[in-house]
């Protein structure tokens, strides 16, 4: 496979739970995402009631990459950032390298506050992605060793 | 791209079911989400037409189970088959672990089939992707209708590098099963080699 697959680790995660639950709580969201460009969703923190989080990220990470292609057609790199704005729930997405913090607020906030809240914190969690994805490339021994310990029947017992 | 979360203890995994307009990938997705238990499955997501034809992509997670204490999920994706949302097909397949090429058995459907596999390549290829090194499984699909082509001679036409091939029934989920098992256990193998 052309990309290293991405490990993230437990103290990793928490540093960007973190980070999520700070923004959460500065910018009045209701809930804070963070999802990989590909769709898989990372991290959040908030109130998701009964929302499909993984079908979320999903479709943030698909209006991304249409958006991304709209403004290569016109003639722009990337828009870094992307909103939609409802009556009642509004979506604020970030574009952090390659990665999406969404940040999903309603009427006890307003988009210029969560913007710049949101711009503090990309920088926040693109440094702890940058160690992640160094962390990634490296690989560690003993994760490799214990992925390379998968048996056939490991992988058959899912399917039985 | 393969995700591994040690925190969450989860692998997650995305799957691509590419092929010809009309050839049954979206039937695939179906059949697996009517299939599966409640608790292993997401929102079967669907961004289609007015006419149900697939216009960005469908998108549902499947939970397999565990693999030495972690949660496998794959993120099953089809790609719009009509040759006008090519774009849409390119950011599909962008961080793919698999792919299933769905061929469509009838005669009149072959020049699409071969048409969606160069496609593939393709847009494989302005990915950084070379199919010959990703996983991936080919679905003969719709056997079930009089005008089919032997699959012999489709599979000569299609095959590319001694993949799997399934013979399908997708709309009876014949082959269904077979074919994301293929791909999925392709895709863990991955990962076990590092």
């Amino acid at each position: 496979m052309v990309e290293t697959t991405v490990i993230i680790h437990e103290q990793q995660f928490q540093r960007i739970k973190n980070v999520l639950a700070r923004l959460c709580v500065e910018c009045a969201a209701r809930v804070v995402f963070l999802v990989d460009r590909d769709g898989q969703p990372i991290a959040f923190h908030g109130d998701i009631g009964d929302m499909d989080t993984t079908s979320f990220s999903s479709l943030a990470a698909g209006n991304v990459a249409a958006t991304t292609s709209m403004a290569k057609l016109i003639g722009e790199d990337v828009f870094p950032a992307v909103v939609h704005e409802g009556e009642r729930e509004s979506i604020f997405i970030s574009v952090i390298g390659r990665s999406l913090l969404v940040v999903v607020f309603d009427e006890r906030s307003t988009l210029g506050l969560v913007k710049l809240r949101t711009k503090k914190a990309s920088h926040e969690v693109a440094a702890i992605l940058e160690d992640v994805k160094r962390d990634s490339e490296h690989g560690r021994l003993d994760e490799n060793s214990f992925f390379a310990e998968i048996t056939d029947e490991d992988i058959d017992s899912l399917f039985s | 791209m393969t995700f591994i979360n040690y925190a969450s203890r989860e692998i997650n995994c995305k799957i691509v079911y590419y092929g010809p307009g009309l050839c049954g990938k979206t039937t695939n997705l179906q059949y697996i989400y009517d299939s599966t238990a409640p608790q292993a499955k997401g929102k079967l997501i669907s961004l289609a037409t007015e006419t149900d034809r697939t216009l960005f992509f469908d998108f549902m997670p499947l939970e397999l189970g565990t693999v030495r204490g972690f949660k496998t999920r794959f993120h099953l994706y089809t790609v719009p088959g009509q040759v006008y949302y090519d774009a849409s097909r390119k950011l599909i397949l962008k961080g793919v672990d698999g792919v299933v090429f769905v061929a469509d058995s009838q005669e009149e459907r072959m020049d699409a089939n071969i048409e969606s596999l160069y496609n593939l390549e393709e847009n494989l290829q302005s990915q950084g992707y070379n199919l010959m090194d990703l996983p991936y499984v080919l679905q003969l699909n719709k056997r079930d209708l009089p005008n089919i082509i032997p699959t012999e001679e489709l599979s000569a036409e299609l095959l590319r590098k001694g993949e799997p091939v399934f013979e399908a029934t997708a709309s009876q989920g014949v082959g269904v099963f077979d074919t994301l098992k293929a791909v999925a256990k392709q895709v863990l193998t991955e990962l076990r080699k590092g």
